[in-house]
C-alpha cells in the first residue's frame, strides 16, 4: 500500500517536472516572480515615501495643496480597485497599442499598487514621531526638508520597518495574478504544467510550497529585525 | 521702544480656537539679561515664549529680532532661528544620534562648519557641563538631568544670541533639577541673554535680572526679582506666590 503510494508519487514527479524539462516552468517562473516583487517593492517604496512626504507636509504646514489632492486621488483609486483590474488596464488599455515587455508592465502595476499601501504605512510612521522632534529641528534652524530627511525620516523608518516587511510579503503573494496578462510567473508556471499533464496535485502543491517557503523566510527575517528593534526601543523613552 | 533689545515682542496675540492664549503681550529682552517668566499653568507663558522664535505664529503683533520683524513672510525664519537657541521641557534630543552628533549636526549642515571645528566646540561645551565622557552615548543612555544639559549645549553649539528655556526642569526628577539649573545660572553669569519660563522660584530669585508674572494671557506684573517676590502688588500674584512658596 505504502509502496504503491511512493511509486505513484515518483511517477507523478517524473511526469510533472522531469518529462519535457517541465521543471523549467517552475524555475523560470520563480525568477520572474522574484524580479517583479523586488523591483515593484523598490518602486512602491519610492512612490510611497514621496506620497507620505506630500501628505504629512500638507497636514503639518498646509503646503502642497494641489499635490495633496493628486495624492489623495491616487490613494483612493488604487486602494479602491482590485490589483487584477489595475494590471489588466495598464497592459491592455494604457500600453494596449504598443508591444511591451510583460515583466515591465507587472513591475509598474504592482509598484503603483504597493506604493499606495506603503504611503499610508510611511505616513503613520512620520506621524508616530514625537512632535518635539519637529520642534527641536525647527528651533535649531533646519528647514522643513532638512528636518524631515535628517531627523524625522530615520526615526519614522525604524518605526515602520515591520509593517514594510509585511507589505513586502503581501506583494510577493499578490504577484501571482501576473497570469492574467499571460506573464509566466511562478503561479502561472505551475498552472501550465497542470494543463499539460492533467495532473493538478503535484505542480500546484509544489508552487504553493515554494510561496510558503519564501514567505516563511521573509517572516523569519522580519522577526529577527523586530527583535533587534525591540532591543533598542528603550531609546524612544525620552 | 528700546534699541538694546535683542528680542522684542510688541502686542503679540495668539489664539487657540476661542481661547486667547497670549493676549496683547509686549516685552523685550535686553542684551545680557535673564528674563524669567512665571505664572500658573495655562497662563500663556510657554506660548508667548514659543512666539519669540515663531514656533507658534502670532495672530497679530510683531516680534523683532535685532530690529528685524521675524513675523514677516518675507524673511527666512530658519536663518533667525539659528541665532535663537531653545531648550524644551522634554529635551527633544534626537534619539538616533549620539550626543556628539546631536550637537554637531546643525552647525555642520547649517553653518557649514568643518567637522573638526564643530566637534572641538561641542567637546569644549560638554566639558563645561561635565559630560565630556558621554559624547558617544545615545540619549537613552543618559539620565534626565544629563539629557537636559546636553539639550542646552546642543543649542549653544549654534552660538545663539539669545536662549529660550521652556520649563527646562519640569520633566526632571527633583534631584536632577539642580544640575540643569546650575548650568543655566552659569550661563546667566557668563552674560548670555536668556528668557526662561519656569516654576523654579529660587532660580528666578538668584539668576533673574527681571521677572514677569503672566496670568490669562497677559502680563500682570513686571519687576526685579527682589521686589516682585517681597512686595507683590496685584492680588493674583499674591495668591500665586502663596500657593507655590
Amino acid at each position: 500500500m505504502l509502496n504503491g503510494f511512493f511509486e505513484t508519487l515518483t511517477e507523478q514527479f517524473i511526469l510533472n517536472f522531469i518529462d519535457g524539462g517541465r521543471w523549467k516552468f517552475i524555475a523560470n517562473g520563480l525568477v520572474v516572480t522574484l524580479k517583479v516583487t523586488l523591483f515593484a517593492a523598490a518602486l512602491g517604496i519610492a512612490i510611497g515615501f514621496i506620497v507620505a512626504f506630500v501628505r504629512t507636509t500638507h497636514d503639518k504646514t498646509g503646503g502642497f495643496k494641489i499635490m495633496n489632492v493628486i495624492c489623495k486621488a491616487y490613494l483612493t483609486v488604487i486602494r479602491g480597485t482590485p490589483v487584477v483590474m489595475q494590471i489588466l488596464i495598464i497592459y491592455f488599455v494604457i500600453f494596449g497599442s504598443v508591444n511591451i515587455d510583460k515583466t515591465f508592465v507587472a513591475i509598474i502595476a504592482f509598484g503603483i499598487n504597493s506604493g499606495s499601501y506603503v504611503a499610508e504605512i510611511a505616513r503613520s510612521g512620520i506621524m508616530s514621531v514625537d512632535n518635539g522632534q519637529f520642534e527641536a529641528g525647527r528651533s535649531l534652524g533646519f528647514n522643513y526638508v532638512q528636518m524631515m530627511w535628517r531627523i524625522i525620516a530615520p526615526q519614522a523608518f525604524k518605526n515602520v520597518l515591520p509593517a514594510l516587511c509585511n507589505e513586502f510579503i503581501t506583494l510577493l503573494k499578490e504577484t501571482s495574478v501576473c497570469g492574467y496578462i499571460a506573464l509566466q510567473d511562478l503561479a502561472k508556471g505551475g498552472d501550465i504544467i497542470r494543463s499539460v499533464t492533467y495532473s493538478p496535485f503535484m505542480p500546484l502543491i509544489s508552487v504553493a510550497l515554494i510561496y510558503l517557503a519564501l514567505v516563511t523566510l521573509f517572516t523569519f527575517l522580519t522577526g529577527k529585525l523586530e527583535r533587534r528593534l525591540r532591543d533598542s526601543e528603550r531609546r524612544f523613552y525620552n | 521702544m528700546n534699541g538694546d533689545f535683542i528680542i522684542e515682542a510688541i502686542n503679540v496675540t495668539k489664539r487657540f480656537g476661542k481661547i486667547k492664549a497670549v493676549d496683547g503681550v509686549s516685552a523685550g529682552i535686553a542684551k545680557g539679561e535673564t528674563l524669567v517668566i512665571v505664572g500658573p499653568s495655562g497662563s500663556g507663558k510657554s506660548t508667548f515664549l514659543r512666539c519669540l522664535n515663531m514656533l507658534e505664529t502670532p495672530e497679530s503683533g510683531t516680534v523683532l529680532f535685532n530690529g528685524v520683524d521675524i513675523t514677516s513672510k518675507k524673511i527666512d525664519i530658519n536663518l533667525y532661528r539659528q541665532k535663537i537657541g531653545m531648550v524644551f521641557q522634554h529635551f527633544n534630543l534626537f534619539p538616533h544620534m549620539t550626543v556628539l552628533k546631536n550637537m554637531t549636526a546643525a552647525p555642520m549642515k547649517l553653518q557649514k562648519k568643518k567637522e573638526s571645528d564643530a566637534v572641538e566646540k561641542a567637546m569644549a561645551l560638554l566639558s563645561r557641563v561635565g559630560l565630556a565622557d558621554r559624547a558617544l552615548a545615545y540619549p537613552y543612555q543618559l539620565s534626565g538631568g544629563q539629557k537636559q544639559r546636553v539639550a542646552i549645549v546642543r543649542a549653544l553649539c549654534m552660538e545663539p544670541e539669545v536662549m529660550l528655556f521652556d520649563e527646562p526642569t519640569s520633566a526632571l526628577d527633583p534631584e536632577m533639577v539642580g544640575e540643569a539649573l546650575d548650568v543655566m545660572k552659569d550661563l546667566a553669569r557668563g552674560g548670555m541673554t536668556m528668557a526662561v519660563v519656569t516654576h523654579e522660584m529660587n532660580f528666578a530669585r538668584e539668576a533673574a535680572s527681571r521677572v514677569i508674572f503672566m496670568d490669562e494671557g497677559k502680563i500682570v506684573e513686571e519687576n526685579s526679582p527682589d521686589n516682585l517676590f517681597a512686595a507683590p502688588a496685584s492680588p493674583r500674584l499674591k495668591s500665586f506666590l502663596a500657593k507655590i512658596l
